[in-house]
């Protein structure tokens, strides 16, 4: 089940964004997201919003998505339209499954989105896939189309674990798919996921030591969350299988640091370690940082100067919206001087590049010292001016994001 | 329904102040909890017509809501009923004064209070049950005022009635022939004709000096938003009438009478009051302080010169601190506290802090339902929320020097040089089938008890008396009690004086602070049982910090028992957010406005919910309403 929205206030029915989201914005970074909603299965732990198709059987499946989604492109190209170019620097193909489509499809996405607005040179163009979606023959037409970089879902390399996570790839697949990737010239990214009910740390460092030797140029390990709604949290409530444990996730993280750390990558973000700089996700840092993207697509978010707003969820309802003229964004949020501070300071100190001291208001700045202190915060970091999370700081994460926010 | 009362109709019913006191019946229901008083009072009611079909609803006289909710009385409630019996020379018609009273040991003071206000009582037995322990704590105490009692069977009606039996035990305790037993159903009406016309022979009227300056008892006094202080009254002698001054004997205070009437079943003026009849008065005194009750009432211009005795103010058993949850609300709970104090007596309470709670008050009430219903009142009727700390009894201490002082709250307990510490004892009573006597007297050993005697009944039911020290009854030895004795046994408890006791102070610490308010006064014996659990309960409520936190029990500077909650070591969510960042932040915003909710113990962060749940009476004594047996 997908899960919810947060709550929201309504969106003009013609996508308008007030001017003051507009404002100064060809001067800043843009980024497209493109929400691919369809799924062959759906993972028992997975909120995402996404769609078998015999869940969808009539017109709301791919081919009436992918003609709504293009509607959707030239409505948020109308609606930016400030007569200047705004080059778009990073597109992210998610879901879902995008490989449920074909590379033709999904092509036609990213030509489109060319077409609006151009692509900055050598912009980020990432889809993320499953890996038995991926042979030869569609890494190479991903490639034609434009695609840059390939997001595997290897979420682990212990069979038992991909049992329980509902996978329906086997390790095997992943190396095969991670080869194609790579042989049609686009960097590989592998998305693994920890704290798997019945997952040891062998079988961890297992998935680890796989992960490396496929030498990916960048690997995203995830915590699994247990998502209300989802059938995992089901069977976590009525006790057929153990809940993650904090410890053992925190563990896991830990091995996961080391790990990749001593295999030449390095964290750039909490959940992300890239080979280089350059192989660091751009799309993901354009989150962290506050940029603005527009999310195409049933149930995708977006962003723009401080207006944040999210689509209906449902291909049909999101379909018939833009059939009907009009805007499929389901409600959005204009974000106070307050809230865009929190937020701020909540993405950025994500981030190995650490938030500014100089950025902070009194109450944060005050706090650094004793968070310093306490371990969380790097100390020489401080010194240079900048708030960097230390490996027990990214843990507790949450914790250092409320002793620098007021209140 | 039996026919109803031809006194039922309005122009034949003697009138208050102009009624002969030998045609006046006082009287009140006394029983054990649950042995049907107030539906019984419901059919007096009914067949003597003060209220017709429509009006009735069970338990009438249950009138506040939270005695409706509980199905038990807290309030006593008197009421004016005409009656008539047949005689050779016609029909003779009375005035029945009746008193419904409360079964619960907590409220017993208002039993003594009612019981000054009548001849005679009516001794209610469950049929299906008999006697029970406040059945007979209720008996001494009609006993010890001179009552007539009317010894009476209710609940006939039910299968597992067993009349015949129970007559006989009534009739062993009494000393009365088992047919002088009246049979009754408070449910089907059956025998209250009956029970009435027994009132009119056997209890005599009251005598007093018709002449003579006003004498009236202050039996009870209710604040009303309405209508001030309304005074419940029983006049013993002479007169009382309509806008006439009154004076009250105790602090000669004069007051306007702005009404006098009687409660039939509603409050109605009449033209006064005369010798024996029980009514109420209104004066427009704001504070029930000022028509204290156990005064007397006379007139101002004819004051009598000797007072009638008065009441023992009632004793607060039990104390508790209570703290609102927010601390802005303090001034709230103050009035509402003494809101409260204007209809309950025996509410006592002062202002004290407390290092983990904030300003709050240290409560004294009669028990633990006292204790449940005062807080449940402050809730619902002002909207606030609280947290009680562990409800204790008061210790007397005294020290090396010589110096004593009276301890009512942990925080207080002088730390070292200790002489002696006194804590109050009861005479508990135990009624019970004689199977059970053996895990009754194993109870009252594991709480400390001595046992006075033990007396058969009937060949199966015995009464065990014991002194036990207050603290080991009241809490949760009842729950005790009738958990070993498969809910068979009844309790009553009454104060015996104090004992000398071997107590000491257990203190709990967070990260080596003490937390004032989980701080206990208990026996040395049960200090580590006490350690153990509250540290246990604290290591399960209290979520992890960034460091680690140990729990320690311990009296003085030696720990008894401890625990750890470990660092808590992720709290970050490490998933991929998919662009969902509103929903990121407003799950900070709701972090942060629990850390609101937070209490600072040192440096350990205490959620109010670890509060409440530590404090929380995992079985309190308070009888719950009526548990369907
Ligand atoms: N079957 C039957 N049930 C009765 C009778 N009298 C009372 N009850 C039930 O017994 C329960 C207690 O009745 P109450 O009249 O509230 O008892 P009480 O003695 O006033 O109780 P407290 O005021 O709390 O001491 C209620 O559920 C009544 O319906 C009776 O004659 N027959
Ligand atoms: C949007 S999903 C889609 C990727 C692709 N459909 C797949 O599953 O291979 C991106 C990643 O989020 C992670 N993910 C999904 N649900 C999660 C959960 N409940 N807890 C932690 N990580 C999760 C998985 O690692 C997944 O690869
Ligand atoms: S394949 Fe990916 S998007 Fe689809 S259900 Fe599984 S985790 Fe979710
Ligand atoms: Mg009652």
């Amino acid at each position: 089940m997908p899960s919810a929205f947060p709550p929201g206030e309504p969106a003009p029915e013609d996508g308008s964004l007030p001017d003051s989201a507009l404002e100064g914005m060809p001067g800043r970074p843009f980024s497209v997201y493109l929400h691919v909603p369809f799924c062959r299965v759906r993972c028992g732990y997975c909120d995402f919003n996404t769609y078998t198709l015999p869940e969808l059987a009539d017109g709301a499946a791919p081919e009436g998505y992918l003609g709504a989604a293009h509607t959707e492109i030239e409505l948020a190209a109308r609606v930016l339209s400030t007569g200047e170019d705004r080059p778009v620097s990073t597109v992210f193909v998610g879901g879902g499954t995008p490989t449920m489509l074909s590379p033709d499809a999904l092509g036609s996405l990213v030509a489109d989105v060319r077409d609006r607005w151009g692509l900055a040179p050598g912009a980020e163009v990432t889809t993320e896939a499953n890996p038995d979606t991926i042979t030869p023959e569609v890494a190479a037409q991903l490639a034609e189309q434009g695609f840059t970089r390939v997001s595997l879902g290897m979420q682990s390399a212990v069979p038992q674990v991909l049992r329980t996570l509902d996978r329906t790839h086997d390790p095997a697949g992943v190396s095969r798919a991670v080869r194609a990737v790579r042989e049609a010239g686009m960097q590989v990214s592998l998305d693994l996921i920890y704290g798997t009910p019945g997952e040891s740390q062998a079988d961890w460092q297992t998935s680890l030591d796989a992960a490396v030797a496929l030498q990916p140029d960048h690997v995203s390990a995830y915590a699994l969350v247990v998502e209300p709604g989802t059938r995992l949290h089901g069977q976590v409530r009525r006790g057929e299988v153990a809940a993650p444990d904090d410890d053992d996730e925190a563990d896991k993280y830990e091995l996961a640091d080391e790990v990749l750390s001593a295999a030449g990558y390095g964290w750039y973000e909490i959940s992300n370690w890239a080979l280089t700089m350059d192989r660091r996700c751009e799309h993901n840092l354009a989150y962290w940082s506050g940029a603005d993207w527009w999310g195409i697509g049933p149930g995708a978010h977006s962003h723009v100067g401080g207006v944040r707003w999210w689509n209906v969820k449902h291909p049909r309802a999101y379909g018939d919206r833009l059939g009907a003229g009009r805007s499929p964004v389901h409600a959005r949020e204009i974000l106070d001087e307050q809230e865009r501070y929190a937020e701020r300071v909540l993405l950025g100190v994500r981030l190995a590049d650490g938030l500014p001291v100089a950025a902070l208001e009194d109450a944060g700045r005050h706090a650094v010292a004793g968070l310093v202190g306490d371990g969380l915060v790097e100390g020489r970091a401080a010194v240079r001016g900048r708030v960097v999370l230390t490996l027990r700081g990214r843990l507790l994460a949450d914790t250092v994001v409320r002793r620098l926010l007021p209140g | 329904m039996p026919a109803l009362s031809p006194l039922a109709r309005p122009e034949s019913v003697p009138q208050p102040a102009a009624t002969p006191p030998e045609i006046i019946r006082n009287f009140c229901i006394i029983a054990h909890i649950d042995h049907g008083k107030s539906t019984l009072a419901d059919r007096m009611l009914q067949v003597t017509g003060v209220v017709d079909q429509r009006q009735m609803r069970a338990q009438y006289l249950d009138r506040m809501d939270i005695e409706r909710e509980r199905g038990i009385t807290i309030k006593s409630q008197a009421v004016r009923m005409p009656w008539a019996t047949g005689t050779p020379a016609g029909d003779q018609a009375y005035i029945l004064n009746m008193i419904d009273t409360p079964g619960h040991v907590d409220f017993t003071y208002e039993v003594s209070r009612s019981l000054a206000a009548c001849e005679g009582a009516v001794l209610l037995v469950d049929a299906a049950q008999g006697i029970e322990a406040q059945t007979l704590a209720n008996l001494y105490l009609a006993m010890e005022n001179d009552l007539a009692i009317i010894p009476v069977l209710n609940k006939i009606d039910l299968p597992s009635a067993q009349p015949e039996k129970y007559a006989e035990e009534i009739a062993g305790l009494i000393g009365c022939d088992p047919e002088d037993v009246l049979k009754v159903s408070g449910k089907t009406g059956e025998g209250v004709p009956e029970l009435l016309d027994r009132i009119v022979e056997e209890i005599p009227p009251p005598v007093g000096d018709a002449d003579a300056p006003a004498r009236a008892m202050i039996f009870d006094s209710v604040y009303d938003t309405y209508r001030g202080v309304v005074t419940y009254v029983r006049v013993v002698d002479g007169s009382l009438s309509p806008r006439e001054r009154i004076a009250m004997m105790s602090t000669k205070a004069t007051h306007e009478l702005l009404e006098i009437g009687a409660i039939s079943p509603e409050p109605a003026p009449t033209k006064g009051l005369g010798v024996g009849e029980v009514g109420y008065l209104i004066t427009g005194v704001k504070d029930v302080r000022q028509s204290k009750v156990g005064d007397t009432v006379t007139g101002e211009r004819r004051q009598a010169s000797t007072p009638l005795g008065g009441y023992k103010d009632p004793r607060p058993m039990v104390f508790s601190g209570l703290y609102p949850i927010d601390g802005s609300d303090y001034p709230i709970l103050r009035d509402a506290l003494d809101k409260l104090k204007l209809n309950d007596a025996a509410l006592v309470y002062e202002p004290e802090t407390s290092g983990a709670l904030g300003f709050g008050f240290r409560v004294g009430f009669l028990g633990m339902l006292h204790l449940e219903i005062v807080r449940e009142r402050l809730e619902r009727e002002f909207n606030l929320d609280l947290i009680s700390t562990l409800p204790n009894v008061s210790y007397d201490v005294r020290l090396d020097d010589g110096t004593e002082l009276e301890v009512t709250n942990p925080s207080e307990f002088p730390a070292g040089k200790i002489a002696s510490i006194t804590e109050p004892v009861v005479r508990g009573t135990v009624l019970a089938p004689s199977e059970f006597i053996g895990a009754i007297m194993e109870l009252c050993q594991s709480r400390r008890g001595t046992m006075l005697g033990m007396d058969y009944l009937s060949p199966e039911r015995v009464e065990l008396r014991y002194t036990l020290p207050l603290a080991e009854i009241v809490f949760d030895f009842f729950d005790a009690l009738k958990s070993k004795t498969r809910g068979y046994a009844s309790l009553d408890y009454e104060p015996s004086g104090t004992q000398e006791a071997d107590l000491v102070k257990v203190d709990i610490l967070l990260q080596g602070d003490t937390v004032d308010a989980f701080s206990a006064i208990v026996h040395r014996d049960k200090a580590y049982a006490y350690g153990v659990q509250m540290a246990g309960k604290l290591k399960e409520l209290i979520p992890r910090q960034q460091f680690e936190v140990p729990i320690q029990a311990a009296i003085g500077s030696r720990v008894i028992a401890r625990e750890t909650i470990r660092a808590i070591r992720k709290d970050v969510l490490a998933k991929c957010y998919g662009g969902d960042i509103s929903r990121k932040r407003k799950l900070l915003e709701k972090q942060k406005e629990g850390k609101k909710r937070m209490k600072m113990v040192g440096s350990v962060e205490v959620p109010q919910e670890a509060f409440i749940a530590a404090l929380s009476q995992d079985g309190s004594d308070a009888e719950p309403a009526k548990s369907k047996k």
